[in-house]
């Protein structure tokens, strides 16, 4: 199991690494460190049922156990195994941010591309529409669509998406408004090579360094929204397994079983860090690229 | 020579939040069937403008306000929407001043060249073909396919622009400055190449500079620009040697000339802000044989021998 981890982490390393060849040691370390912190729990939550001892969802010993070499991370109030809990809740989390971060982008690109490329009045509408919600405090946007849509993964992830969906539109639009202006972009237009053309083919490759950054710092943000909504209940239904319920959970129970809130507390915190690190890591590299 | 360009009277105008600017005021000229027209003049004096009308690729805030762009009767002026695109390329292209920022840095020159033609209806295996054929038809080998524009000096730069421009063979190529980025040796390469293409196709050139001496060299006819307006049009050895409006003069006297023991005379003042033109001829404030009436009224365009000047010197014909 461990050596599948490593190959893994290896793989995604590498991968990673070529793309931040040239970046100073310490920045580099950084997204490197993110890398392997976001893979290992990727590969966690995708073989989730060899490493989980138990099933994360039964009853398997006695309520409240503290951590042993039986229960790692002890039991929970209803007595199921905390650890099993804790690697099946990867895939929850993994599932709605990857949904959440996956749509905003669909959406948010798109339009950030016809509305810098074309400009006038539909770009105003759209700007001021986005400018909007951008200001709502993201958070309380998500609570707010995430309960009139109701408690579901799918659900969260359209609430959580809708938040971010500024975030690609105004960063797409402000770059499109810059290579607009660059002589290639005209030079296409006088061969007479179509908007969509240009937009997709030669203005879209240019952005991808900045979607790469904003991909996962999004994704970071989004971790801890997800992690809020679950602490709300409005994610998941129990009893499935989700870091962010599962804190919720074990709130109630600070005081006579402490470790209880550890597992989900540590988990969602390393997965935005590694999130974060890894857009820190790329967004040195295209600073240094472009400026 | 039959007529493959007739632009008649293009007035393009910029509605900035400070004023309207008068970039071109009513201004025709033709060009004939493989035939190189120079337009001439200072920076600023709306030259480019009137070149980029010629694809109706005029940045906003600029409009065309009047007139006519007529390709092969087509007038490109009143196209838009998809005929307009089809229009860019396919009868009239352009070559851009600086070859080091018209390329997409991104993708190989064999991927742009290519695109041109299969936005053009030129299916992909042909279009891919045709490739190799274009880059030898503008000197450069084959193999310059598959790189990428850095990979490239300037001159093979301005060559692949060129091979752009001209891949869907236009009847009219618009080449704005297109050597003023490149150094001497390459500039002649450049407009040698240019000659050959207008020679062979039958393409008419309009060849936008502010070099007199470069047109001088390669033009048929010159139109020597001054602040929005044409001036001066007409056969090169007519406008170069006996020269009749002042301006064309004074541009002519302020070139200098190696063979001659003259200093070249620098022309005294500015040229006008072309959102307050002034009243009457737009050259009279800096013209030193200016007489009442260019103050006040605008002066006509007159037919001289071969070639038209917009003077009042010469109302008499």
């Amino acid at each position: 199991m461990v050596e599948v981890v490593t190959v893994v982490a290896r793989k995604l390393r590498l991968g990673l690494g070529s793309l931040l060849g040239d970046l100073p040691g310490a920045a580099r370390k950084l997204a490197i460190a993110g890398t392997v912190i976001v893979g290992v729990i990727i590969a966690m939550a995708v073989f989730a049922p060899l490493i989980a001892p138990y099933d994360p969802t039964k009853m398997v010993d006695s309520p409240l156990l503290p951590p042993s070499a039986k229960h790692l991370l002890g039991t929970d109030m209803l007595g199921r195994d905390m650890f099993s809990r804790i690697v099946y809740g990867g895939r929850i989390v993994l599932w709605v941010v990857a949904l959440a971060t996956a749509l905003s982008a669909a959406i948010g690109i798109p339009l950030g591309l016809l509305s810098g490329y074309h400009g006038g009045k539909t770009d105003r509408a759209l700007s001021m529409v986005m400018d909007a919600i951008y200001a709502f405090p993201s958070l309380i946007l998500a609570i707010a669509l995430a309960a009139v849509l109701g408690p579901s993964p799918v659900n969260a992830a359209i609430a959580i998406s809708v938040v971010y969906i500024p975030t690609y539109f105004r960063m797409v639009r402000g770059q499109v408004l810059q290579i607009k202006a660059t002589p290639f972009i005209e030079s296409a237009r006088a061969l007479g090579i179509p908007a969509s053309r240009i937009m997709t083919r030669h203005i879209l490759p240019h952005l991808l360094p900045t979607i790469m950054v904003v991909f996962s710092l999004s994704a970071a943000d989004a971790v801890l929204t997800e992690a809020a909504l679950s602490f709300l209940g409005l994610a998941v239904r129990p009893p499935t397994p989700d870091w962010g319920f599962d804190l919720y959970a074990a709130k109630g129970f600070i005081q006579s079983a402490p470790w209880l809130i550890m597992g989900p507390g540590v988990m969602i915190t390393l997965l935005a860090l590694g999130l974060a690190l890894i857009g820190e890591g790329l967004g040195e590299k295209v600073r240094r690229t472009i400026g | 020579m039959n007529t493959v360009l007739r632009v008649e009277g293009l007035t393009v105008h910029y509605y900035t939040l400070r004023g309207v600017v008068r970039a071109v005021e009513d201004a025709s000229l033709e060009a004939g069937k493989g035939e190189l027209v120079a337009l001439v003049g200072e920076s600023g004096c709306g030259k480019s403008t009137l070149g980029y009308s010629l694809l109706k690729l005029v940045p906003p805030p600029g409009r065309i306000v009047k007139g006519r762009v007529l390709v092969e009767d087509k007038d490109i002026v009143s196209l838009s929407g998809e005929a307009l695109r089809r229009a860019r390329g396919e009868l009239v292209s352009i070559v851009f001043q600086d070859p080091f920022t018209t390329l997409d840095p991104v993708r190989t020159i064999g991927d742009q060249l290519a695109e041109v033609m299969t936005e053009h209806g030129v299916g992909e295996e042909e279009a891919r073909a045709r490739v190799g054929e274009l880059l030898e038809s503008v000197g450069l080998p084959r193999e310059l396919a598959k790189r990428y524009p850095h990979q490239l000096s300037g001159g093979q730069r301005q060559r692949v622009a060129i091979a752009a421009a001209i891949a869907l063979d236009p009847r009219v190529l618009v080449a704005d400055e297109p050597t003023t980025a490149l150094d001497v040796i390459v500039q002649k390469q450049i407009m040698d190449l240019i000659d050959d293409i207008r020679r062979r196709t039958g393409m008419a050139v309009i060849l936008i500079t502010h070099d007199i001496a470069l047109a001088a060299e390669r033009a048929d006819k010159i139109a020597i620009m001054y602040a929005g307006k044409i001036v001066e049009y007409g056969p090169k050895s007519l406008v170069l040697r006996n020269p009749l409006h002042p301006y064309t003069r004074a541009l002519i006297a302020s070139v200098p000339d190696i063979d001659s023991d003259k200093w070249p005379e620098p022309i005294p003042g500015y040229p006008p802000d072309l959102r307050r033109p002034p009243p009457g001829c737009r050259f009279a404030p800096r013209c030193p044989r200016a007489m009442p009436v260019c103050k006040e009224k605008e002066p006509p365009r007159i037919r001289v021998a071969d070639r038209i000047v917009s003077c009042w010197l010469y109302r008499g014909g």
